[in-house]
């Protein structure tokens, strides 16, 4: 299965992601007419700076998601791609998915009065934080093919010192 | 990290969260964090096929879509941002020579020349003929021949040629960074920058030194024609800091760059009509000027008017809510201000064409009747303090004292005190027997990204340790003033034994009863011509140039363009220059390099890139020590 991976020293932050983000979920899906929308398109992740390291923070898509057990009315859900998506007409705005994520990006739309959350660009192949990235420390990679070169990784740290 | 050193400008902003105010500081974090990409220099806005970024790891795009490299888009930034500065400094400039010339031709009675024996010095050295000429005449020749220097002319700039050494000419004539003209200097890069030009990475970074020497000779173009017009500033005794605002007068500051208006704000506030008028709308104690930035040093070093604070804590003044009015001409006035002047009774006053801010009174300044202009901005104040919130009043009681006002004029003549026939020599004799190791030019600014000062006052004490001669111009001499650094006191703390003996020598002949200040005040940031002309008499006295001298640079905590192109010609002057926040150049290798090493070769100076100000204060000391052994001196 393909996951959105972060390569944080890859990371400028320049905020490019965020920008991709908040164009996907316009109306118009384009910078320039997006720009005059109302209510404002929301992005769904976070490029944050902590202790010098700067790195965008997106959903993890969680198996077992907080976010979902949290949720009273049924608005948060898995889709048939196993994605976790937010129904937006059944949101109440209780912000229990908000307090429930345990890396604070559930957000909250100030303007609508829901929560917000990445729904992982379920209609594109590749989502617009990855196409956005100019340096590619956000990747999307199948995940075995991620931990596999972990592993192979790992072997040259340990034999080579690399 | 703290904001501030500076404990009244913490108090300040403390009571300023406190009623939910945002400062610089606040939108500095709402910035964060900031893109990589401007940080290395590695983004081109300059055509419309952009904005293009490249990918310092190498994965992405290896260059611009016009094919420009990482060295080209980094050197064309740097270049820019010099001619920014230079812009900046020379419009100053240039605005005070059509001001001399408007004197001269009798359409500025309010700009009457007070210092005639400045014209006379000044004019003879630009070659123009002085001897039993009316002053008015030689003025409207020096005026003419100020401004002539700004467009494109045949021969090489006058301000330039005849205020360095020979052999500095000479390297920039060979060099080709010798220019003939100032705004055609800026224009220059503004051409050789745009799509399709110039895309040699060193033959950029070479025109953005043709700019920065055309920028030093609109400083000191600037700071001739202001003494000129204002007076040469002479040493005195004054205040600094938050706590030189009184709660029972209107205060006024006067915030910005240019004498223009500020002096002539000084000149009438003293006038009865005005101050009555204050007493009448309650201010017991009248009127109360301080300064702020640049223009506060101006009008401290020729008024003794108390410097209230530098230019990232701008704001820190209005949070006071005894702020009548702020005055503001033009360079480093954040547009924030009247944002944070309507939560007070603030009233935020612009007075050029060219820098209105919306939210702010414009009361503009017009040279033909300047007096009239500064009594109504006076009573424009008057007006605003019955506005005044008594609950919002938050007056840091600090302050301190401050010696400013040490011109290349008045250190000769304080020198001569001791040596009257050779006023330079007690200077070179010291430096010879180490008793004053090397000297030292603090410059520039206070940035958010440094807690305000603290590099600043670790250089010093450092440097000032080792028998280093402080100088300090723009809102390093803020710094230092608010931080009683520019006091005797401060030499008897913090000077090593070598430097202690001979400020003392020379205060105690200057008539003080104990030494000059720990850190001579040569005035605003033009002004740092005026240190650059004690590097150059000591160079001439000693038949070398200023690249052998162990003098140095340091801006320690630089915001602007104008410190970049000061920097940079600090560098072309032949100065090791200190930088303590990183310019956006590490995506160029190459212009890294060339920065902060090869330009060595070229020009003697170059620039040592280090925030820690420890780690500073040791490069700058290796640099002098270098340099001492250079010329067979003790090391």
């Amino acid at each position: 299965m393909n996951q959105i991976f972060v390569r944080p020293e890859r990371c400028m932050g320049c905020r490019s992601c965020e920008i991709g983000c908040a164009v996907e979920h316009s109306k118009a899906k384009t910078l320039f007419a997006a720009l005059g929308e109302r209510p404002a398109p929301k992005k769904r992740l976070f490029v944050e700076l902590a202790d010098g390291v700067k790195m965008p923070v997106l959903c993890r898509q969680c198996e077992d998601a907080p976010c979902v057990t949290a949720c009273i009315t049924g608005s948060m859900y898995r889709d048939e791609h196993n994605f976790v998506r937010r129904n937006e007409e059944k949101c109440i705005g209780c912000w229990s998915c908000v307090m429930a994520c345990p890396f604070g990006v559930v957000a909250m739309d100030p303007e609508r009065r829901i929560s917000v959350k990445c729904d992982r660009c379920h209609t594109r192949d590749v989502p617009a934080c990855v196409s956005a990235c100019p340096t590619k420390a956000l990747v999307l990679i199948d995940t075995d093919t991620f931990t596999k070169d972990q592993r192979r990784q790992t072997i040259l740290k340990a034999t080579q010192g690399r | 990290m703290e904001r501030s050193s500076d404990a009244a400008v913490n108090a300040a902003l403390d009571g300023a969260a406190k009623a939910g105010v945002k400062t610089v500081w606040e939108r500095y974090q709402a910035q964060l964090p900031q893109c990589g990409f401007g940080e290395t220099g590695l983004c081109c806005r300059h055509c419309l096929q952009g904005p293009c970024r490249i990918d310092p790891f190498g994965e992405g795009a290896r260059t611009g879509v016009c094919g420009a490299t990482a060295d080209v888009m980094v050197a064309r930034g740097l270049a820019r941002a010099v001619a920014g500065g230079a812009a900046s400094h020379s419009g100053h400039a240039k605005h005070i020579a059509l001001t001399l010339l408007k004197s001269a031709r009798g359409e500025a009675k309010d700009y009457p020349i007070r210092d005639d024996a400045k014209l006379r010095a000044v004019a003879a050295r630009v070659g123009i003929e002085t001897n039993g000429r009316d002053s008015k005449a030689v003025a409207l020749d020096l005026a003419t021949k100020a401004l002539a220097e700004f467009s494109e002319q045949e021969a090489a700039l006058t301000w330039a040629t005849t205020t360095l050494t020979q052999q500095r000419i000479e390297t920039f004539r060979k060099l080709g960074v010798l220019p003939s003209g100032i705004d055609s200097s800026i224009a220059e890069v503004m051409h050789r920058t745009t799509y399709g030009v110039d895309a040699d990475a060193v033959n950029i970074l070479l025109g953005a030194v043709k700019c920065a020497v055309a920028d030093f000779t609109g400083c000191h173009l600037g700071t001739d024609l202001a003494d000129v017009i204002f007076g040469t500033p002479q040493p005195g005794a004054t205040t600094s800091n938050l706590g030189a605002l009184k709660e029972n007068a209107v205060n006024i500051a006067l915030h910005g760059h240019n004498p223009l208006l500020s002096d002539i704000i000084v000149q009438v506030a003293s006038e009865k009509g005005l101050v009555d008028k204050a007493k009448a709308a309650g201010a017991a104690e009248g009127l109360n000027l301080v300064g702020v930035c640049c223009t506060g040093n101006e009008v401290m070093m020729r008024h003794k008017i108390p410097l209230a604070t530098s230019s990232v804590s701008q704001e820190a003044a209005i949070l006071t809510g005894v702020l009548d009015a702020m005055v503001v001409d033009y360079q480093c006035i954040m547009p924030s201000l009247p944002g944070i002047a309507e939560c007070y009774h603030t009233k935020i006053i612009t007075t050029m064409p060219i820098a209105k801010i919306t939210g702010a009174d414009h009361i503009e300044l017009e040279e033909t009747k300047a007096k009239e202009t500064a009594r109504t901005i006076i009573e424009t104040a008057i007006a605003a303090f019955s506005r005044r919130d008594p609950k919002k009043i938050n007056i840091p009681k600090v302050k301190s004292t401050a010696f400013a006002g040490f011109s290349l004029e008045a250190i000769v003549g304080a020198l001569a005190l001791v040596n009257k026939e050779d006023p330079l020599k007690p200077l070179i004799d010291n430096i010879v027997a180490g008793n004053i190791y090397g000297v030292c030019l603090f410059a520039g600014c206070n940035t958010v990204k440094v807690t305000q000062d603290a590099n600043y006052l670790a250089m010093v004490k450092e440097l000032a340790k080792h028998n280093v001669l402080i100088l300090a111009t723009g809102c390093a001499s803020g710094s230092f003033a608010r931080h009683g650094l520019m006091t005797p006191e401060a030499t008897n703390q913090y000077a090593g034994d070598g430097l202690k003996a001979v400020l003392t020598a020379v205060g105690k002949a200057a008539g003080l009863g104990g030494p000059l200040p720990l850190v001579l005040h040569m005035g605003s940031c033009v002004d740092n011509s005026r240190a650059m002309d004690v590097a150059v008499a000591v160079a001439n006295k000693l038949g070398v140039d200023v690249g052998m001298l162990p003098v140095v640079a340091s801006a320690p905590e630089p915001v602007t363009e104008k410190a970049v192109a000061i920097g940079t010609w600090a560098v072309a002057a032949g100065l090791p220059t200190h930088l303590g926040v990183v310019p956006p150049v590490l995506g160029s290798p190459l212009v890294t390099s060339v920065l902060t090493a090869k330009i060595k070769d070229l020009l003697g100076g170059w620039f040592i890139v280090e925030p820690d100000p420890f780690k500073a204060s040791a490069a700058l000391l290796a640099a002098m020590k270098e340099r001492r052994k250079g010329l067979g001196l003790s090391a």
